[in-house]
């Protein structure tokens, strides 16, 4: 196949065969009981943008780690320059000037972003004492690059995620490397945000770095990408320049069949008015509002969208809904009915439940199986009174499983033991389990494959129909454009935009988004963390 | 297609092998158990076997089993609770003082003496009221367990103290004309032949059992220990789930310090001292996971059967009790070793299903 392909490019005549600086050879990796690579070829071409594709579970993880030194491959050989080299460890491929940006992120959150960038590569006055001065000017000097005006001395439990993210890449960044492995960076960027990393791509490439690019989004991809290999079940399936290919045959080659519409939206009736929400508030510590005054209406039945750009307030208007910021004001009405409940339990029993942004760190209980975290959030009704009636629990997991078709052979099995899509229906279970009325689901796509994600646009698109309120955020415009029946636009805190479907645009979107924001575009304005985001 | 068939056979064969290591590993503190009962019984043959030494190590295990059951609630939180040895020593005075010196109201110049099964009553909701107050501190004012019960460690032992000026309350067996006689049998009385102690253990135990495994609380204790975020995401009453462990943990604390008590038929300020440190103990060698959300009863009513036959078997074979502190430190380093190993194997075999069931 390997061969094909390379005949396939060399015969572009345009193109003098490009050189190769990192080639991984006929890798195999064999866990206990299951084959993760089987004889992959890759190339990574000096100075390009070398996009690895696949479903969850395909290999990209696996082959990534191998060329990072997490993991040894059980055959095969890896060339550096034309050189096998063995790389045991992080710090080797290091020293070869190998980085890698993981997916889940490694930043130590109780060090602030400057012991980060320079952690185990500090930079000593005589190899005693760290040169804070000289580190923090460094720091500075990356994170300006990086467009983002975050301060250096700011502790990295206190940013959001998507600034977390762009301190992993400035950590990468602060590194002599000539390969950089990216393992999903955009999934918690705004688009803005993503903007700004591409540049930066684009200008490592320009110095010669070459770039291992692995994401679900696929149009991003052909935007950044200069070659694409699919992997699909642990085999290479092609490798093309993306000038010759689409979207569709991405889809084609990683799912292996025609790709159907990704997003299945069906047409559903809107009903009358479900939620009232009114002059909801969340003051931010310091001054000024995380949440400033917003008011809407839900209506039954309809799917609504929030966008805005990370920060905008979108996750900490949901919170408020949700009762998990006792410190927030507003009135919410439901049915008519004045909301009283403040707590979240109060809050999930009177029909408004949410189903988290970070479903590792809110979402789950991940030393818990399949079964207990699914049952977690309406305990109550599976006991009667005192005990819980086995019989009842299975019976609600399974028809969970089943109308959710969350892929488990056995309910008992941990939670971790499933893939990122599966183990977010899972969540998504939960909250259904409440019976609510209303269900806002916060960036529910993140880090799910294409098949999933399709999968979750249909639950959604089924729970509409059955006349549930949905609220729905996501940082993928396309996504927020193609489910939405309504979108509002937030931005610092308050609604700048509200769309019917009919009229949104994504430019429409953006220019909402970026309201309150200077020209330069918002991304710079996102280094005002919220200090309380995760308290 | 020749591969394709081979595959599946290889992979059901390893997988068979890993899964008969991690039922091994997974039941390492039974095994334990018998390892070093087994030790115990041949080099001490006949005598560490027999019916009365039995009951013996029985008897004193259930003390610290007691102890480890409702610590293992506090640590499955992700907490700790060091205050369970003072509040032993606490409650044996309180008893202590009810019965021999009874309460006195000075508006009326009389001094009450509360019946017997008062005293126990009195006794057990002291120990859960301070119980209660660890959780208040720790819930309302967010203060770390370890710290919080390491001040009410100090609090409770300095209160056993100035119950009596330091002084052991003896003889408590109360008079028959004041009503308040029979505590002793708490200690020494048995049922069916075998020493109340010990029923109340498998009782603790089975109760624990059933909290943990088949009620909504005990299902907020392993997920407020495995995620508090999500848990309250969910709804979960993490303050009150918290409050409750401590008060759980409190309340096994006071019968401990009642059956001690009644065996010596007298209660001394020091009573219980360094209990904690053996309770919890048994609760890491039962496989219960410090950092919270993972264990089990079963699992530390075992632990703490190795950790009391361990000492008693040392004992009887004269082994010095420096070399004592030695083993079982070693044994209990051995156990978290274990521990780390199995759960390490276990995170491979998720990866192992996730890639199969995609």
């Amino acid at each position: 196949m390997s061969e094909m392909t390379a005949a396939a490019l060399s015969a572009d005549d345009s193109a003098v065969p490009e050189p190769i600086v990192l080639r991984a050879e006929k890798i195999t990796k064999v866990f206990p009981g299951t084959v993760a690579l089987d004889s992959v070829d890759f190339n990574v071409y000096r100075g390009k943008v070398n996009v690895l594709v696949g479903e969850n579970g395909a290999g990209k993880s696996t082959l990534m780690k191998i060329l990072a030194g997490v993991e040894q491959p059980t055959s095969g050989r890896i060339l550096l320059e034309d050189n096998e080299i063995h790389i045991r460890s992080i710090s080797e491929a290091a020293a070869h000037g190998i980085g890698i940006i993981f997916q889940e992120m490694t930043l130590c959150p109780n060090l602030s972003v400057v012991e980060n960038i320079y952690l185990a590569r500090e930079v000593t006055q005589r190899g005693l004492v760290i040169d804070r001065k000289t580190q923090k000017q460094k720091a500075r000097e990356l994170l300006h690059r990086l467009e983002q005006n975050i301060d250096p001395d700011k502790q990295v439990s206190d940013l959001r995620i998507g600034q977390q993210q762009i301190v992993e890449i400035a950590k990468a960044l602060a590194q002599d490397i000539r390969v950089l492995i990216m393992d999903e960076p955009t999934s918690a960027l705004s688009e803005s945000e993503v903007e700004v990393l591409f540049r930066v791509i684009n200008d490592l490439k320009s110095r010669g770095v070459s770039i291992i690019y692995i994401s679900h989004k696929l149009d991003e991809l052909l935007q950044i990408g200069d070659y694409v290999t699919v992997l699909r079940d642990g085999r290479l399936v092609e490798t093309a320049r993306t000038n010759d290919i689409s979207v569709a045959w991405i889809i084609e080659k990683m799912v292996g069949r025609n790709p159907a519409a990704l997003f299945s939206r069906t047409e559903h009736n809107i009903g009358e008015v479900l939620m009232k929400v009114e002059d909801m508030t969340l003051p931010r510590p310091g001054g000024g509002y995380v949440v400033d005054h917003v008011s809407f209406d839900l209506h039954a039945g309809e799917i609504l969208g929030l966008y805005g750009l990370m920060g905008a307030g979108r996750s900490d208007l949901v919170d408020c809904l949700a009762g998990a910021r006792p410190e927030a004001r507003g009135q919410t009405t439901l049915n008519g009915q004045p909301v009283r409940a403040i707590t979240v339990p109060e809050r999930i029993k009177s029909g408004i439940v949410l189903v988290p942004e970070d479903r590792q760190r809110e979402g789950l209980v991940q030393s818990m199986s399949v079964a207990d975290n699914i049952l977690l959030a309406s305990l109550d009704s599976y006991s009667n009174g005192l005990f819980l009636v086995s019989s009842k629990q299975k019976e609600a997991v399974k028809g969970m499983v089943k109308s959710l078709s969350i892929r488990v052979a056995n309910v008992g099995q941990s939670i971790t033991s499933l893939s990122g899509g599966n183990q977010q229906k899972c969540v998504v279970a939960k909250a259904l389990l409440t019976s609510p009325k209303v269900l806002m689901l916060d960036e529910p796509t993140r880090g799910v494959d294409v098949g999933a994600k399709s999968e979750i646009f249909e639950i959604i698109s089924r729970l509409a129909e059955q006349g549930y309120g949905v609220i729905f955020i996501s940082t993928e415009l396309k996504e927020v454009l193609a489910m939405s029946d309504r979108i509002l636009v937030m931005s610092k805190g308050a609604i700048t935009g509200e769309f019917s479907r009919a009229e949104a645009t994504e430019e429409k979107l953006v220019a909402a988004s970026a309201i309150g924001h200077g020209l330069a575009g918002a991304a710079n304005q996102n280094g005002e963390a919220q200090i309380n985001e995760h308290n | 297609m020749s591969t394709t068939n081979a595959v599946p056979v290889q992979k059901s064969q390893r997988l068979t092998r890993t899964n008969t290591l991690q039922f091994l590993l997974r039941g390492r503190a039974f095994i334990a158990l018998i390892l070093v009962v087994g030790y115990f019984a041949i080099t001490l043959w006949p005598q560490f076997l027999s019916t009365q030494n039995i009951e013996i190590v029985s008897k004193h295990v259930a003390q610290n089993a007691i102890l480890a059951i409702g610590m293992t609630f506090v640590i499955l939180t992700g907490g700790i609770d060091l205050s369970v040895g003072s509040i032993v020593g606490l409650t044996a005075m309180i008893a202590g003082l009810l019965m021999n010196n009874g309460i006195a109201i000075p508006a009326l110049g009389v001094v009450v003496y509360p019946h017997t099964w008062m005293i126990v009553v009195i006794s057990i909701v002291a120990a859960t009221l301070i119980g209660m107050i660890n959780g208040l501190i720790i819930t309302r004012f967010n203060v770390a367990p370890f710290i919080a019960t390491l001040g009410m460690m100090y609090i409770a032992r300095g209160l056993a103290g100035l119950l009596n000026n330091g002084a052991t309350f003896a003889n408590l067996v109360g008079r028959p004309e004041l009503g308040n006689t029979g505590f002793e049998k708490l200690g020494a009385g048995d049922f069916l032949g075998i020493n109340y102690s010990i029923w109340l253990m498998l009782v603790f135990a089975l109760v624990g059992w059933f909290i943990t495994t088949r009620t909504p609380f005990g299902r907020h204790v392993f997920a407020v220990g495995g995620n508090e975020r999500s848990a309250e995401l969910s709804g979960v009453r993490i303050n009150r789930t918290k409050t409750m462990v401590y008060m759980i943990s409190g309340f096994c604390a006071a019968f401990v310090g009642l059956i001690i008590a009644s065996q010596l038929v007298a209660a001394h300020p020091a009573t219980g001292n360094a209990f904690e440190l053996n309770a919890i103990a048994a609760v890491v060698l039962g496989g219960t996971s410090l950092a919270g959300g993972r264990g089990s009863i079963g699992g530390t009513l075992i632990g703490a059967f190795v950790i009391g036959v361990l000492g008693d078997g040392l004992v009887m074979s004269n082994v010095s009790s420096f070399w004592q502190m030695v083993i079982k430190g070693g044994v209990i380093i051995l156990a978290v070793i274990i521990d780390q190993v199995q759960a390490r194997m276990q995170a491979r075999i998720a990866l192992q299903q996730q890639q199969e069931t995609k």
